[in-house]
């Protein structure tokens, strides 16, 4: 519910009296399990009436890091920028190594690439939900969500023994094969995670606390979210249905069945169902996947050691949990690339925060951060 | 084993087409455009002159390419090379418009006027490689402190709290 | 405070007065280590290990371990994640309001030493020791959970096991980082327990 506040009242009320614009300092470190964001809000009373994002607070330097390590060593800083989603982070980068040194994927490790990025999806998301639980106070929503997501964090542990930085998707395949017994495993967890998202669904989008928090706050036009570059379910709760696994096909899409769920009213809730009904769809994209893939090898063959692309440059993107996350190199043809810049979807997207509050309160501010479901790793960089 | 089963490095169904396309489209609208377009690894690229980034933006914009990807820069020694990244929805693929900033007088004009979703951006090509962008509404360091000197992403950027790492491959 | 302080300094002084105030000491450290209300200060990708630690999987609620977000009400500040320059007197701010007695937790191989990022960054502080006084160190890129939680009892051990006699954390002089400040791993300042964990360290491909 957007208040209505009349401009200028800042200065001075009806009555004539001088009324101070309160300034605010939220963060960098506050409750709410975003990361390291400050919000520098200007107040009329409660109501927001300018919010500034600060950034920068995790900025490591990856991109300048990344300029003296060898195109596979900089895989596990990939993992290390949207950390909530290492595996497709990985794979964006590797993409972009493939691209610019024609490398050529085996379809055994194309499939699994779809398989391990669409369950980070899901257990993305459950991250993004379930912090959205949190900050209206729905606490067991994140205890709830964070169950699924336990499970595939479990999932990724018997492929790679790692449970958040996995260091798997590397240039021209994949690191490791399937274990025995994995794609079982991974397909009993396919098979119960609908329901259980359902019941999510039900218990905190159903429940009128949450509604009542999360309508029609933070609204985001169609428009706005063309013009301000914004992304993923952001883009998508507005009603903009741009998936780059269905406009601009990459990998073995083009072979699944699934939809893409777009909202209609861009508020926080549209966001965060969006969400979750594509984490909904991501389980029907991996049992479809599971029954395709086929034996063969997970490496391309013949790759050097020290990969040495041709120089140049070259773009790609996926679509990731937050959006279209794409990796643009330049390589002068020695084994380290020139530069490595990262596109990255929560950095576009945390530009509109300061748009979407004016005109919300203080604990709206809060929620519509948490709608847009920044990673401050992939923000910062 | 053979990649026999191999996947090619993905290319859009009818690229050769709508890349195609999009040369005609941008020849249609100005001449010189022509000659400055290339397509590598089934990507489009567009080289233009400082002077002229921010026309050839409008017109692309006018053209079909209404999302923004990103903007960034690379040093190579006397030069900045700019790299804008645009997307099209009518045409399907993006393009990456690129243009050359010489290191003695680093600005160039800004595009927020064109796409909003520039300007985060633009403050972060600033902040760490020290292009200024003419025009800017709020052109000041993002991701590094208020206070700090220099321009990491540089080049000849010397810190002498960096460890550098150790050259074993 | 100064009534107390005069009736400890009395009871020092009679017949077997040291006595009670060791047990004294030693009830109140054990109470003190069942009951650690921990400060996540989480930045980076440690925080999601801090978090999955404090559910139901793991559940840090059964070590007495309570995550609270305000830092006058916690006893020990969990580091997890990355301190960049930006952060850091952010951080420094935090630990001093925190009210004494007071630990700290250096959760994860970038608040230990750095981590992936001790070589070529330039904006990473390479140890949270270098400006915090570190009781426990738990090494891991993340540590797994159950490190997290080995880290919080070995941490009740120390609360348990100091005497009197000994330095606590909160009268340690800290001192700003300098040119001369030692490495991490190498201070006398800092008391801790180094923790092997179970975690890759990627760093090499």
């Amino acid at each position: 519910m957007t208040i209505e506040i009349e401009s200028r009242r800042s200065v001075t009320d009806e009555a004539g009296r001088g009324v101070d614009e309160l300034v605010v300092n939220i963060g960098p470190s506050h409750p709410s399990t975003h990361g390291v964001c400050r919000v520098i809000a200007h107040l009329d009373g409660e109501v927001v009436v300018k919010a500034e994002p600060v950034i920068g607070y995790l900025h490591r330097g990856i991109e300048k890091m990344a300029e003296n390590r060898t195109y596979l060593q900089v895989v596990p800083l990939t993992d290390r920028l949207d950390y909530v989603g290492s595996m497709y982070a990985n794979w964006a980068y590797c993409r972009a190594v493939e691209r610019l040194a024609d490398i050529r994927v085996p379809e055994r490790a194309e499939y699994i690439r779809v398989i391990v990025c669409e369950l980070q999806r899901i257990a993305s998301h459950m991250m993004g939900v379930g912090a959205s639980g949190a900050d209206t106070g729905a606490f067991t929503a994140f205890v709830y969500a964070f169950d699924i997501r336990e499970r595939i964090v479990e999932l990724f542990e018997l492929l790679c023994g790692a449970r958040l930085t996995y260091n798997y998707v590397r240039p021209g395949g994949v690191s490791a094969d399937l274990p025995d017994g994995w794609i079982e495993a991974c397909r009993a967890v396919v098979r119960a995670a609908p329901a259980r998202l359902r019941e999510l669904d039900d218990l905190f989008f159903g429940n009128y606390i949450a509604a009542g928090r999360m309508r029609g706050i933070g609204v985001l036009s169609a428009e706005d979210a063309v013009a301000w570059g914004a992304t993923g379910p952001v883009a998508r709760g507005s009603g903009v249905p741009f998936d780059l696994r269905k406009d601009d096909p990459y990998s073995v899409y083009p072979r699944l069945d699934f939809d893409v769920p777009v909202g209609e009213s861009g508020d926080a809730f549209d966001r965060g169902r969006v969400k979750l009904f594509e984490s909904i769809e991501s389980c029907r994209i991996i049992e479809q996947a599971l029954d395709q893939i086929e034996a063969g090898p997970v490496k391309a063959s013949g790759l050097p050691r020290l990969i040495r692309p041709r120089p140049g440059d070259a773009y790609d993107h996926i679509e990731s949990a937050r959006g279209s996350l794409g990796v643009y190199l330049v390589s002068d043809g020695s084994p380290r690339p020139y530069r490595m810049k990262v596109r990255s979807p929560a950095f576009c997207n945390l530009q509109l925060l300061g748009r979407l509050a004016v005109g919300h309160t203080v604990s709206d501010l809060v929620v519509i951060l948490g709608s847009l479901d920044p990673v401050f790793g992939e923000v910062d960089r | 084993m053979s990649d026999l089963s191999a996947i090619p490095v993905p290319v859009p169904a009818d690229a050769g087409s709508s890349l195609e396309v999009l040369r005609e489209a941008l020849c249609s609208v100005h001449p010189d455009l022509c000659p400055l377009f290339s397509i590598e690894f089934a990507d489009s690229v567009l080289m233009v002159s400082r002077a002229q980034l921010h026309a050839t933006a409008a017109k692309l914009k006018e053209l079909g390419f209404e999302r923004f990807g990103f903007v960034t820069a690379v040093d190579f020694g006397d030069d900045f090379e700019l790299v804008y990244r645009l997307q099209s929805t009518r045409f399907g693929v993006g393009m990456s418009l690129k243009t050359e900033v010489p290191r003695d007088e680093p600005a160039i004009e800004t595009i927020t006027d064109l796409w909003p979703a520039a300007n985060w951006h633009e403050r972060e090509v600033y902040d760490l490689m020290g292009i200024e962008f003419i025009g800017h509404p709020d052109l000041r360091r993002i991701l590094l402190p208020d206070d700090w000197v220099g321009h990491p992403l540089r080049k000849d950027y010397h810190d002498d709290d960096v460890i550098p790492r150790p050259d074993y491959i | 405070m100064a009534l107390v302080d005069g009736f400890t300094k009395g009871l020092e002084r009679m017949p077997g007065g040291s006595v009670i105030l060791t047990s004294m000491d030693a009830l109140a450290d054990w109470a003190r280590g069942q009951s650690l209300w921990a400060m996540p200060m989480g930045t980076a990708c440690c925080a999601m290990e801090l978090i999955a630690c404090s559910f139901s999987r793991f559940d840090f609620d059964r070590l007495g371990t309570f995550p609270r977000p305000d830092p006058r009400h916690v006893d020990v500040m969990i580091l997890a994640g990355t301190i960049t320059k930006k952060m850091q007197p952010a951080v420094k701010r935090l630990y001093e309001q925190m009210p004494d007695p007071k630990y700290v937790v250096a959760m994860g191989n970038c608040t230990v030493s750095g981590g992936i990022f001790y070589y070529d960054s330039y904006s990473v502080v390479r140890g949270a020791d270098t400006f915090l006084p570190v009781d426990v160190y738990i090494a891991g890129c993340p540590p797994r959970p159950e490190a997290l939680q080995d880290g919080v009892l070995r941490l009740r051990e120390l609360i348990h096991t100091r005497s009197l006699d000994e330095e606590r954390s909160y009268e340690r002089e800290l001192t700003l980082p300098g040119p001369d400040t030692p490495r991490a791993g190498t201070t006398d300042a800092c008391r801790g327990h180094l923790l092997s964990s179970p975690g890759p360290d990627g760093e090499d491909g």
